[in-house]
């Protein structure tokens, strides 16, 4: 291995390394974003493993690095499986229902960065 | 590198190896395999969580779950309910002792609610084999932040602003001691990590170079830095098998990387680190004996002074210091003087990492910012006293201390408020006592150690010392006098002021701090020939309740002297001018019948 | 040189740099006890163990007590030997060593001669307060000379101060941890399989009875007694000056007259003198040199006189154990001599002589047994005893030293040149050496028969002599570690010498393992040398080849010089040891 030469080499190490432990630290914890995606057996069966994969690479691909994806087990949308629940700081949960792989990307990038809600994939909450 | 979803880190320090770890990682890896998520889960051997007590520990990220008592059955269970199905296994949850509550997140275990992790930063954080992830986690920027933006006296000062004191006992300011060194005039210097952690019960250092190693690497290289030397050596006790393998681990790749060896990142420094490998003898703590030990010579001190800093190791200036003081260096260059200084007392800056054991339900390793009290150490951090005992005082500071009261546990303890109190903060080892704990044995066995660990140098440690220990053998067994008492006192004090070195000098400490708070125990012991706490067997006498004894003959069957008698069905008579004081008759009376006198 | 001014017991003291409270306390008359504190500077044997603690003083601003033997002053430095604090402290450090020490002083080797008893003493100890268990290790005997001891070891450690770094033998170590620990040869070997080279430096340093000599004193009393028997004796050159010490006459005082009516009064049947010993080694010796020099031979020769020196040759440098000369020592010369020319021409069974050495040495004891050193499978020497054990054995008969009469020795093997009485120090082998084999060379004679250069006690001497237009050079060196430095430069090629003297004890034989003690005086030591310059000085004959008696050996006995029988009976040979 070729040794580092200067700080800057140093510090480019750091930060390309940097996402790989990124999501052990729990401090901050209430300025994370966290998108939990439902993995009990119905979100399986639908497809939720490779939603949760793409929002994962999503996630790191645009160098987000206040986003924690999660699994979740049944939120009770067997219905709308895969189902992926966004919490932002300061604002009340959303939940997508039917999301695939493609459509994970694109809350990432439409929710997550921008802080658009597709509406189309929003599930409403029955309140209670 | 893939993109993993999900890291989960297993504990691979000594304590949760020895709890069977590496099965329960050897089983998650299979069984992460046999559920295809290999590419998904990133299982990552750390270093201690501290919370030994409750190991092998699992804990999972980003969903900050902390499983503990992991088993390789329990393990396999985690893989199929929490990873494949996200269903988080409550069982594996830590229990808070006196809720009940099963915790999920770390963060709300009152063991690390008050800890604040300095130089336990990275242990259970990050793969200690792997130097990648120290550097993810800003390791080695302080080096290079040293070298290239910092003079060495800009590095001394800003670690005595620190305010930065000597973790391995003495207390002594660690930017003084690197001054002192820098300024000795001398061809060469040398930097030297004492890791020869000896007291009974401390095992901070161990934890650090088994789950951090990298830190002490770029923090002896800094040090070598500030004073002017090319070389430094690990003094590390062989009996550390796990931290030695990471160190080698640690020194190989961070020569590879151009992190030590010859013009370390492009600057005209150069900086070598040899392990040298100490046979495990206390007194090798001691400055000058370890000195000797690398040179090849006998683990003996010598007379100081001259220090160390002025003539060390091949005669040269040198800098010692511990593990943990090493691994407090890299976070005050990064974060600076000023936040260091910010935590702590007013003379003592930062945290302090003690091992908490003896009759404490938490036994393990806690990090807290000097100033906390013990007794939110020890009933906060601890979850207090096992079995619901009553706590009756606490040893810090190792067969060098002493012990402290209750009377005392709301001082925010620092180096200077437990010397006031007759004790030490020493390498940071705290072992609980309850009710049931002897203070004459105790102190009986501290000297134990301190004699066995004697380098038999000079007369005052090596037959002084001999010597307190068989008056108080002689207490113990009921053979005391008061003179005996008088004795113990004096020469405690003689050996304190004559021993050559600090493990003479301190041994009599826990004979002098039992004496002084629980004078009333040593009388009782040479006056009545009685042992309060019912520990020291010579004294011990057992005796049947007669109201009590339902003469279900049970006691007569167990007893190895064949000396208690009594009818079928009537109260019995233990014949106690011959009873050996075995208890084997208390543990099979099922009406507590029997009791200690 | 710049000068510290500090307060002891509130007098004022002005002291040099880098002396020790103990040094500086002597400036205003104040003795602080020390036990384990040693320092020879001639010799640079320095013990600064701080070990024993019998010296601690109160030093103000100091937590604990100081050291004063291992304590330098400073400036402003206040020291209080005499607070309360500081004397138990030392009282109890006596205490402690006691509580760990045989109490058998009446029956001890170094009763009235311990410097532990002294200190106890002196300290007016009566009771041990704390008492305990005492260790018992094991003792070892198993060599013929030296024996030790450890439940009499005080740990002071000078022992192996002298042993590592003076000798460089490099025997002992402490081993063990705490109370357990002792002073003893690396993996608790026996002495006797060990690269002891039984110079018994050690003893003289050690300050109790952890190391002493094998004594031979009852096999002695007992040849004494047996009338069958015809019992011989003979003295090394060094007795002479030493063994008047012990009868309050001044160090190096000549008590040859009374040391021999003193060896008749003990019942020997006849008193030879090693000294003729040790003109016949020349005689051998400088022949041997001349040979070898007109030959070609190994350069340089090294004299062989020491045992310890012969055996350190052994054990260290095999690949030299060529050029000793192979004469024997002269107590083995004069040995051989008794049993076969002696034995001859007074007509007595040489099975019925024995031979015994008083010799200033241990090695001695250990050489005699050697079985090369043997003759019609007859031991040379059978017992030998030290100065220090002949001590002994006068008091044991009575005898008045001081008063007695000055006696002669006995012929055939009693008389001696001045050449023969130097050889008990250093410098003085060679020195005797070069007066026979410049005037052989040369074939004149030599007038000022004085080699000063290779006199005192550097530890390496050297000198050039001019034979024959021949710069001849000469090498001396005394102390095994003066004698390794020695060695190694000729092993490497950088050191020139024709001939070279080594004794294996600082000073020579005057020093010897084997010499009453003399507890770190090295001034003692010189003046035992100057006494036997000065015998040389006062004799006519002062070059062994002009001793009558040996001139008569060989024409008698011998025949030629370096033949055939000279040769079988005076010279040996040298076998490598294992180095350990």
């Amino acid at each position: 291995m070729a040794g580092i030469k200067s700080l800057d080499e140093l510090k480019a190490l750091r930060d390309k390394y940097k996402s790989s432990v990124e999501m052990r630290s729990s401090t901050d914890e209430e300025n994370r974003v966290r998108i939990a995606v439902g993995m009990a057996t119905c979100g399986i069966a639908s497809g939720s493993r490779e939603t949760i994969n793409a929002i994962v690479d999503e996630v790191r691909a645009q160098g987000l690095n206040n986003v924690s994806v999660v699994q979740t087990g049944c939120l009770g949308y067997c219905y709308a499986e895969p189902v992926v629940e966004i919490r932002m700081p300061g604002k009340e949960p959303v939940l997508y229902g039917n999301v695939d792989s493609k459509r994970g990307r694109e809350i990432v990038n439409k929710h997550i960065k921008n802080g658009e809600v597709i509406t189309d994939l929003v599930i409403e909450r029955s309140r209670c | 590198m893939g993109s993993y979803r999900m890291d989960v880190l297993v504990c691979g320090g000594t304590g949760c190896q020895a709890s069977n770890s590496i099965d329960v990682i050897e089983t998650m890896s299979k069984e992460i395999k046999a559920a295809g998520l290999e590419k998904e889960i990133n299982l990552v051997t750390t270093g201690c969580f501290g919370f030994c007590e409750q190991g092998p520990i699992v804990k999972i990220q980003p969903d900050n779950v902390f499983y503990v008592k992991v088993t390789p059955e329990s393990a396999a269970v985690i893989v199929k309910e929490h990873f494949v199905k996200g269903r988080v296994v409550k069982e594996l949850l830590y229990e808070e002792p006196k809720t009940r509550k099963k915790l999920e997140e770390q963060s709300d275990m009152p063991f690390y609610k008050k800890q604040e992790r300095i130089a336990l930063r990275n242990c259970g954080l990050i793969d200690p084999e792997n130097i990648n992830e120290y550097i993810a986690v800003d390791g080695y920027q302080a080096l290079g932040k040293a070298l290239s933006e910092m003079t060495p006296e800009q590095v001394i000062d800003e670690v005595k602003r620190s305010g930065l004191r000597g973790r391995g006992g003495g207390g002594f300011p660690t930017g003084t001691k690197w001054e002192l060194t820098r300024m000795s005039k001398a061809d060469r210097r040398f930097i030297i990590c004492n890791a020869d952690e000896g007291d009974p019960g401390a095992f901070m250092d161990r934890s650090i170079l088994e789950g951090d190693p990298h830190s002490v690497l770029e923090a002896m290289a800094i040090a070598g830095y500030a004073i002017g030397a090319d070389s430094g050596y690990i003094y590390i006790r062989a009996e550390y098998p796990l931290a030695i393998n990471r160190l080698k681990i640690a020194v190989k790749q961070a020569y590879d990387m151009g992190l030590l060896g010859k013009n370390i990142l492009g600057t005209d420094f150069s900086f070598d680190i040899h392990l040298k490998y100490g046979a495990g003898a206390f007194v090798c703590g001691e400055e000058t004996a370890l000195i000797n030990s690398i040179e090849g010579g006998r683990g003996e001190p010598t007379v100081k002074p001259p220090f160390p800093a002025e003539v060390g190791l091949w005669k040269m200036p040198t800098n010692i210091n511990n593990v943990e003081t090493f691994a407090n260096v890299c976070p005050i260059l990064l974060r600076g003087a000023d936040w260091f200084a910010s935590i702590g007392t007013e003379k003592s800056k930062g945290t302090k990492v003690f091992a908490l054991a003896g009759k404490v339900n938490n036994v393990g390793l806690v990090e807290v910012p000097m100033g906390t009290t013990l007794r939110e150490i020890i009933f906060d951090l601890g979850g207090g006293i096992k079995n619901n005992r009553k706590f009756k005082a606490v040893q810090t500071g190792g067969p060098s201390g002493g012990c402290i009261t209750e009377e005392n546990l709301n001082i925010p303890i620092d180096y200077d408020s437990l010397t006031e109190i007759g004790s030490m903060m020493g390498s940071g080892g705290m072992i609980v006592m309850d009710e049931d704990d002897c203070m004459v044995n105790i102190a009986k066995f501290y000297l134990e150690f301190t004699v066995d660990e004697a380098c038999g140098r000079c007369t005052a440690c090596r037959v002084g010392n001999k010597r307190l220990h068989e008056i108080l053998t002689k207490i113990t067994e009921g053979k005391g006098t008061e003179e005996d008492l008088e004795r113990l006192k004096d020469l405690s004090q003689i050996i304190k002021d004559s021993s050559l070195c600090g493990l003479g000098q301190t041994a009599p400490n826990p004979v002098l701090s039992t004496m002084k708070y629980f004078w009333h125990e040593y009388l009782a012991h040479v006056n009545d020939k009685y042992c309060p706490a019912g520990v020291c067997k010579a004294l011990l006498k057992y005796h049947i309740i007669p109201e009590k004894c339902k003469g279900c003959t049970l006691c007569t069957k167990v007893c190895p002297k064949g000396i208690i008698s009594g009818k079928l069905k009537e109260a019995h008579v233990i014949n106690k001018e011959e009873c050996i004081a075995c208890g084997a008759c208390e543990q099979v009376c099922k009406f507590g019948a029997i009791t200690r006198m | 040189m710049s000068k510290i001014h500090l307060t002891i017991n509130g007098l004022p003291v002005e002291a040099d740099k880098g002396m020790t409270i103990v040094d500086a306390a002597k400036i205003v008359n104040i003795t602080i006890p020390t036990l384990c504190h040693l320092n020879i500077h001639d010799i640079k044997m320095v013990n600064r163990t701080a070990s024993c603690r019998v010296c601690l003083v109160e030093v103000k601003g100091r937590r604990n007590l100081a050291p004063a033997c291992a304590t330098e002053v400073v400036e402003g430095m206040e020291v209080r030997t005499d607070t309360l604090r500081a004397v138990k402290a030392r009282r109890t450090m006596v205490e402690l060593l006691l509580s760990d020490h045989p109490t058998d002083c009446l029956v001890c080797e170094r009763n009235q001669n311990c410097q532990l008893q002294k200190i106890a003493a002196e300290l007016g100890i009566r009771k041990i307060k704390y008492e305990g268990v005492r260790s018992n290790h094991t003792k070892d005997s198993t060599s013929d000379a030296l024996y030790r001891n450890p439940d009499k070891c005080i740990k002071c450690r000078r022992c192996e101060t002298m042993c590592n770094e003076v000798q460089t033998v490099g025997i002992y170590s402490a081993v063990q941890k705490g109370f357990e620990t002792i002073v003893s040869p690396a993996f608790g070997l026996p002495m006797v399989d060990t690269q002891c080279v039984y110079c018994g430096q050690c003893t003289q340093v050690c300050p109790t009875a952890a190391l002493t000599e094998v004594s031979h004193i009852a096999k002695v009393w007992e040849v004494l007694a047996d009338e069958d028997l015809h019992v011989v004796v003979q003295t090394a050159p060094s007795i002479r000056v030493t063994l008047g010490e012990k009868y309050d006459m001044p160090p190096g005082e000549d008590v040859t007259g009374k040391m021999v009516a003193a060896l008749r009064r003990l019942g020997f049947d006849k008193v030879f003198d090693t000294n003729f010993g040790a003109d016949v080694t020349i005689v051998e010796e400088a022949n041997e040199f001349i040979e070898r020099l007109k030959n070609g031979g190994r350069m340089p020769i090294l004299t062989s006189c020491c045992p310890s020196w012969v055996k350190f040759i052994e054990h260290q440098f095999p690949n030299l154990i060529d050029i000793p000369s192979s004469c024997k020592s002269p107590h083995m010369i004069l040995g051989v001599l008794s049993k076969t020319y002696y034995a001859e021409k007074y007509n007595i069974d040489p099975k019925k002589i024995i031979m015994v050495s008083i010799m200033p040495c241990i090695a001695k004891k250990y050489e005699v047994t050697r079985e090369e050193l043997t003759n019609n499978g007859l031991r040379n020497v059978d017992h030998v005893i030290t100065t220090r054990e002949l001590i002994g054995m006068l008091s044991e008969a009575g005898i008045d030293f001081k008063n007695l009469p000055d006696e002669e020795f006995d012929n055939p093997l009693g008389i001696s040149t001045g050449a023969a009485d130097i050889f008990g120090t250093t410098g003085g082998v060679i020195e005797a050496a070069l007066r026979t084999a410049y005037e052989w060379m040369t074939d004149r004679e030599l007038e000022n028969v004085d080699f000063h250069s290779v006199r005192g006690m550097d530890g390496l001497k050297e000198a050039s002599v001019d034979i024959n237009g021949m710069e001849v050079k000469i090498g001396v060196a005394h102390g095994l570690g003066n004698a390794r430095e020695l060695l190694k430069a000729i092993e490497k090629g950088q050191a020139h010498y024709h001939a070279i003297e080594i004794m294996a004890c600082p000073g020579g034989c005057i020093d010897g393992g084997g010499q009453p003690y003399h507890m770190g005086d090295i001034e003692l030591v010189k003046a035992r040398a100057a006494g036997l310059y000065k015998i040389d000085k006062g004799k006519t004959l002062r070059k062994s080849h002009t001793n009558p008696d040996v001139i008569k050996l060989y024409k008698e006995y011998l025949g030629e010089i370096g033949g055939h029988r000279a040769h079988e009976l005076l010279h040996t040979h040298f076998k490598v040891r294992e180095k350990i």
